[in-house]
């Protein structure tokens, strides 16, 4: 698109100077140099204001709604189902609906559990795009956008699982789950063994946002 | 994507590589939800933006670079605002400051 400005990509070979294979060059600070696509922010979030489109405040209010969404969300509703064999039913049959339950706001989301067992360890991925059960683990992780990540889980995930340092005996199914914009998992993992005594609530700190998307076992009690 | 030939996942201290987001990218992601909530785009629309994008974009933009071009182009396409528009605006934010602190605060 023709906006009278040079685009980054528009110079070649350049980006091999500052930009990382994984395309993430640009980290948290906003005294950096202006890029090009932040200045295009800017600008674009000026016009939608200007024209009434949305409002300042609510992209404040919408970033603190994001923000407010953690893993913590997602670890909470496993360790109801750890707990509650009803509970966890219900979400295997509709983990929407069985998240609304607990208060969670999921939005027009299909939502779908799936449990990890002795045998059988679940993994999500979105090939197509970075589709992710966002409203139970907030946003996600640089690397499950990765063209890496999304290219390989799907052919060889033993071996990109043993990059998260997780390796699982061979008679073990590894099933990946491909999301779609409207269709997203969540793992639930194995309970760790010695939990019994545990509630809800401290069974909800073992429960890590890695284990609920299948890149690793929850954690063991302390 | 899925399938395809690929590298293995970058590391940073045995694991693979995190950072927290930067404001800019937080109103990236507030923007796409705000604007495909209120009907302006669809989520295949964005995806369809970044897919004709092509594998280059991959090595040449940051994931958020990727999203806001795509965000930008369903906005014109729908004609919530127009290229021209946002060329002249893009000038006048650059002109606050050469940094993000600077450009964004001034008159936002």
């Amino acid at each position: 698109m023709a906006t009278g400005w040079k685009k980054p990509s528009d110079m070649p070979h350049d980006h091999h100077d500052h930009l990382s294979s994984s395309g993430h060059p640009y980290r948290a600070d906003n005294d950096a140099p202006l890029t090009y696509w932040q200045t295009m922010e800017i600008a674009l979030r000026e016009l939608l204001v200007e024209k009434g489109v949305t409002s300042q405040a609510e992209i404040a209010s919408q970033i603190d709604a994001m923000d407010a969404r953690s893993p913590a969300d997602g670890a909470r509703v496993v360790a109801r189902a750890w707990s509650d064999p009803a509970f966890r039913d219900r979400l295997l049959h509709d983990a929407s609906a069985a998240s609304r339950e607990m208060g969670f706001d999921i939005g027009a989301l299909r939502l779908i559990a799936v449990e990890n067992t002795g045998d059988v360890h679940n993994i999500i991925v979105c090939t197509l795009c970075s589709c992710y059960p966002r409203n139970l683990l907030g946003l996600s992780p640089d690397w499950y956008k990765t063209r890496e990540y999304r290219s390989r889980v799907v052919i060889e995930p033993r071996r990109v699982l043993a990059e998260f340092g997780l390796t699982l005996p061979d008679t073990t199914t590894i099933r990946v789950h491909d999301s779609t914009a409207d269709m997203r998992y969540i793992v639930i993992p194995v309970r760790p063994s010695g939990t019994e005594h545990l509630n809800e609530a401290q069974l909800a700190t073992l429960v890590t946002r890695d284990s609920m998307i299948g890149t690793a076992q929850a954690r063991a009690p302390r | 994507m899925g399938g395809d030939a690929a590298g293995p996942l970058q590391q940073q201290n045995g694991r693979p590589v995190e950072h927290d987001f930067a404001l800019w990218e937080k109103r990236v992601d507030a923007l796409m939800v705000l604007m495909t909530t209120k009907g302006h785009f669809t989520v295949d629309g964005l995806r369809r933006a970044i897919e004709d994008m092509g594998p280059g974009a991959f090595e040449t933009m940051s994931y958020y670079d990727r999203w806001i071009a795509a965000v930008n182009q369903n906005l014109v396409e729908s004609g919530v605002y127009t290229l021209a528009e946002l060329g002249e605006k893009m000038e006048q934010v650059a002109r606050r400051g050469s940094t993000y602190g600077q450009a964004s605060l001034a008159g936002a």
